[in-house]
């Protein structure tokens, strides 16, 4: 694959992370896989709140329903020896008076119940957990998990998504807020995260949040910052202070926001975005390789 | 007194209450599942056992179950509190123990009134689960 400046482009992993709901991450994600065009593949990774779709009106060829296995157990067989549940961190089954009780809500379908019943007394039936959708925004291959209403276990969902990642493009995954698991399982194959906050005191608390829980994965991180022009430099000096690199400004504008309200992505409110994008994938593409030097370097 | 009054009935069962404290004096806690204590009590009055519940206060998930699971394996009969959510009240269903929800005051006050057959006991849960 050629990019603008005829150079081959590999393929890469890309999350798109914040920390803080609202600061811009699918802006970020859906115009930097618009802006790389046929390079790019977009996952949209926030299985309980899927917007990539708003701003992107993609072509969905392929709906697949997503199930984990839950526990089944046939009382007959137990002998209410409680191993089951002695092993289930989840606390989706126990033995509990004269009885074996599941809470399939609350299964993560590791199956280690079914594996230690010594009766084999416990068999798995499916529960549907939500659809994974494929599709494509004109060269961009688009994919998205979408979570069952109702249903709260998101992480086999986003397994799922991430499972489709094209090896050959540089894909970007949207990932959900936050910094406990959805987001851990978006992030933790990537070869970068590009962390998207505010020069606001709640951006920088959630930011620094994020950090902390990405950072023992091993993987390279930038900050892209939106809305650049309120708040205070408190972020930046985070960044200095913890050798994150600033990658990328976005600056407060209302024609931006505008452009949003209306379901359009960033490049095509404002194009000179498209550039920038571009660059900020150079950017992120020369961190990682050299990073990947390094590695092999001290082996 | 209120010791006479189960004498008289024969009975003597484990009363458990979720509590802010580790005395018969401590302020009976309105949660179940996170509660940072669980008194055994039994229905003359003493303490039997003081269950440290530190580890469910803080669990993600499962809370009340866990703690629904360590009254039935300590024959539990009666547990006195607050709000119980559903997955607890199912499991503490599944085990016989009786749920008198929505109570407050200190553990030996709660202990008193149940003793004294002013607790009614619920038939379904009264909390959220909480995610």
């Amino acid at each position: 694959m050629l990019n603008r400046t005829g150079k081959v482009s590999q393929p890469m992993k890309i999350a798109v992370a914040s920390g803080k709901g609202g600061t811009g991450k699918t802006t970020v994600a859906t115009s930097l896989a618009a802006a790389l065009g046929e390079r790019a593949q977009i996952l949209d990774c926030d299985v309980e709140e899927p917007n990539c779709h708003i701003l992107m009106s993609p072509q969905i060829s392929k709906s697949e329903p997503v199930s984990v296995q839950v526990p089944l157990v046939e009382m007959e067989k137990c002998d209410l020896c409680g191993k089951c549940g002695e092993v289930c961190k989840f606390s989706a089954i126990l033995t509990i008076g004269k009885t074996v009780l599941t809470f399939p809500e609350l299964c993560h379908g590791c199956g280690g119940c079914m594996l230690l019943c010594p009766h084999k007394a416990i068999s798995d039936t499916p529960r549907e957990l939500g659809v994974v959708e494929t599709g494509n925004v004109g060269s961009v291959e688009f994919v998205q998990g979408r979570i069952r209403i109702g249903e709260a276990m998101a992480p086999p969902l986003i397994k799922e998504v991430v499972r489709r990642v094209n090896p050959e493009k540089i894909a970007i995954l949207d990932a959900p807020p936050g910094a406990s698991c959805p987001v851990i399982h978006t992030v933790k194959r990537c070869d970068f995260v590009i962390m998207v906050t505010e020069p606001t005191p709640f951006g920088l608390h959630d930011l620094r949040i994020a950090v902390e829980a990405i950072r023992p994965l091993g993987i390279p991180m930038g900050v892209v910052l939106n809305r650049s022009d309120i708040g205070d430099g408190e972020v930046g000096e985070y960044c200095k202070a913890s050798s994150l690199p600033l990658l990328m400004e976005i600056p407060f504008d209302r024609k931006i926001a505008e452009g949003y309200s209306r379901g359009d992505m960033l490049i095509q409110t404002n194009p000179a975005f498209a550039e920038k994008l571009c660059e900020l994938f150079e950017n992120i593409s020369r961190i990682v390789n050299k990073g990947s030097d390094t590695r092999l370097a001290t082996r | 007194m209120w010791r006479r009054k189960v004498l008289e009935s024969g009975s003597k069962m484990k009363i458990a209450v979720t509590s802010d404290g580790t005395s018969l004096e401590s302020p009976m806690n309105p949660r179940f599942g996170r509660a940072p204590y669980i008194l055994i009590v039994t229905s003359e009055g003493d303490l039997v056992e003081v269950i440290d519940n530190a580890v469910n206060v803080n669990a993600m998930r499962g809370a009340g179950i866990q703690a629904a699971k360590s009254l039935a394996d300590r024959g539990v009969e009666i547990l006195l509190t607050g709000h119980c959510g559903p997955n607890a009240f199912t499991a503490l269903d599944a085990a016989g123990i009786k749920v008198g929800s929505d109570q407050s005051g200190s553990v030996k006050e709660v202990v008193e009134k149940c003793v004294a057959g002013k607790v009614t006991f619920a038939d379904k849960p009264n909390a959220e689960p909480h995610w």
